[in-house]
């Protein structure tokens, strides 16, 4: 089953597209563009359409997804843990 | 899908413009003309009313814009016939002539020294020949680069980019060398893209207007703003699908103009590009005001991909919605023309998923209603620049 998509092995994100993935479960991933296969396990619970971390993130850097900067870090992030706007913010506006 | 043969079946009209749908227009002229043209839309069977909450007392940049999206819609292919309502005479005659210039019947009709009792009936006469006349119309066959084909996504998740907005895109680079007409915008939603579509234009030229027009609305955003506008941009159902910034939305967003199409040219608010090709239109990124605009620019056919589920339609031009978000194609399936989710479980190749939307795409040209079409969605936005005088 496959649990999550990354859309570039450069991401440091990947996105759940299954319902119901819980912290604690280990998840299957599909890197798009470089079509090759990761695994992470879920830090926390994550719904359909959100963010993974594939990389830890330190609070200051930046979000990478499609190989591009999509925002600042507001808070440390750990592998598996969801990324939303808890701990990511635009740098635009 | 082999594109070189391919034709659909359109209506032609008087100006050489091709048409999929075969619709009369009563199009009021301002607010105070829906309450006549609502009663003509009910009289005759087969009329179709734009009801519209604007029209009076705008001017200058506004005004033009008004005026180019009513005279617009009312040229678009998918229009037969227009009977125009206003509450005087002068601003329907200009809209009544802006339309004629497409050589299709139009009459209008001016309220003030009549009624609407009168103007109904004057109308419904003119509305009842139209819809006999335009119902013994028949459909002929017509090459691909006949079809001018919009996209604009709407409820966006991160599904989006992933999937349903490529395969839009998908669709886009198999029309293009086929010499279809192809426009996309929402200026703003390219937010932390810009680069990337600067890239893709074809000339200097072309990437300093586009340029010209996204610093322009930043320029808007940061004038108005009062905040980082989270929940406007990216919206509640954004972020509530799990898309957290401006920039991962309009990364996604840009996906649907495909990976090989090159940006031709770029367009004012509902203006008419003058060739085939690849368009950027200057828009908002609301997918009625959206839609509208593109319609009034003469587009007959939209691609709309959606994440959380928008049910938008539009009432002269049909809506085709993709999803890739599972749970959107099972809890609203009545809204989803074509499910693509096939490409987050990798069932389905993007290549096939774009096929599937060709064939859908070519099913709708050729008269099957989508369904936003059979739901009923008419949503006629008309984008306004500033206030009234």
């Amino acid at each position: 089953m496959n649990h999550f998509v990354v859309h570039d092995e450069a991401d440091s994100v990947g996105v759940v597209v299954v319902e119901g993935v819980k912290a604690g479960t280990r998840l299957s991933g599909w890197i798009m563009d470089q079509d090759k296969d990761i695994k992470v396990k879920a830090l926390s619970d994550i719904p359909i359409g959100h963010k993974l971390a594939i990389k830890s993130l330190r609070k200051g850097g930046t979000v990478i997804k499609y190989g591009v900067d999509i925002g600042c870090v507001t808070a440390d992030i750990a592998v598996g843990e969801h990324v939303h706007t808890q701990n990511l913010k635009t740098k635009r506006w | 899908m082999n594109l070189k043969k391919a034709s659909f079946r359109g209506y032609r009209r008087e100006n050489g413009r091709v048409g999929v749908r075969n619709h009369v227009v009563i199009l009021p002229l301002d607010d105070l003309s829906n309450a006549a043209s609502l009663a003509v839309e009910n009289n005759i069977k087969g009329s179709l009313a734009l009801p519209h909450p604007y029209g009076r007392l705008q001017f200058g940049a506004d005004l033009e814009l008004f005026f180019r999206t009513l005279i617009g819609t009312g040229s678009n292919p998918n229009v037969a016939a227009v009977v125009v309502i206003g509450i005087e005479e002068e601003w329907t005659r200009r809209v009544v002539e802006g339309i004629a210039a497409t050589g299709k019947p139009v009459t209008g009709f001016g309220i003030e020294q009549h009624g609407d009792h009168d103007t109904i009936m004057r109308a419904s006469k003119a509305a009842k020949q139209y819809v006999q006349w335009a119902t013994d119309l028949r459909r002929e066959e017509c090459p691909i680069k006949d079809l001018w084909v919009s996209t604009k996504c709407g409820e966006s998740d991160t599904t989006s980019g992933l999937a349903s907005n490529p395969t839009a895109g998908n669709v886009f680079d198999k029309l293009y060398p086929h010499k279809a007409t192809l426009v996309f915008g929402e200026t703003t939603e390219i937010t932390g893209g810009e680069q990337l579509v600067a890239a893709r234009c074809r000339t200097p030229a072309v990437r300093s207007q586009f340029m010209a027009m996204f610093n322009r609305y930043q320029e808007v955003i940061d004038r108005h703003k009062t905040s980082d506008l989270m929940d406007s941009q990216p919206t509640k159902g954004n972020i509530l699908g799990g898309l957290t910034t401006i920039e991962e939305k309009a990364l996604g967003n840009i996906q649907k103009i495909g990976k090989k199409c090159v940006v031709d040219g770029v367009l004012d608010k509902a203006e008419t590009p003058t060739g085939p090709g690849l368009w950027f239109m200057d828009s908002s990124s609301a997918a009625a005001e959206m839609v509208t605009l593109v319609a009034a620019a003469g587009f007959v056919v939209h691609l709309f991909p959606t994440g959380q589920g928008n049910v938008i339609g539009n009432p002269i031009v049909p809506v085709i919605k993709l999803s890739a978000n599972p749970r959107t194609v099972r809890t609203m399936s009545e809204h989803i023309d074509v499910d693509v989710s096939g490409i987050l479980k990798r069932e389905l190749t993007l290549d096939q998923a774009g096929d599937a939307l060709l064939e859908t795409l070519f099913r709708t040209v050729n008269g099957r209603l989508t369904s936003a079409e059979v739901l009923g969605h008419r949503e006629f936005v008309l984008t306004r620049l500033y206030e009234s005088a």
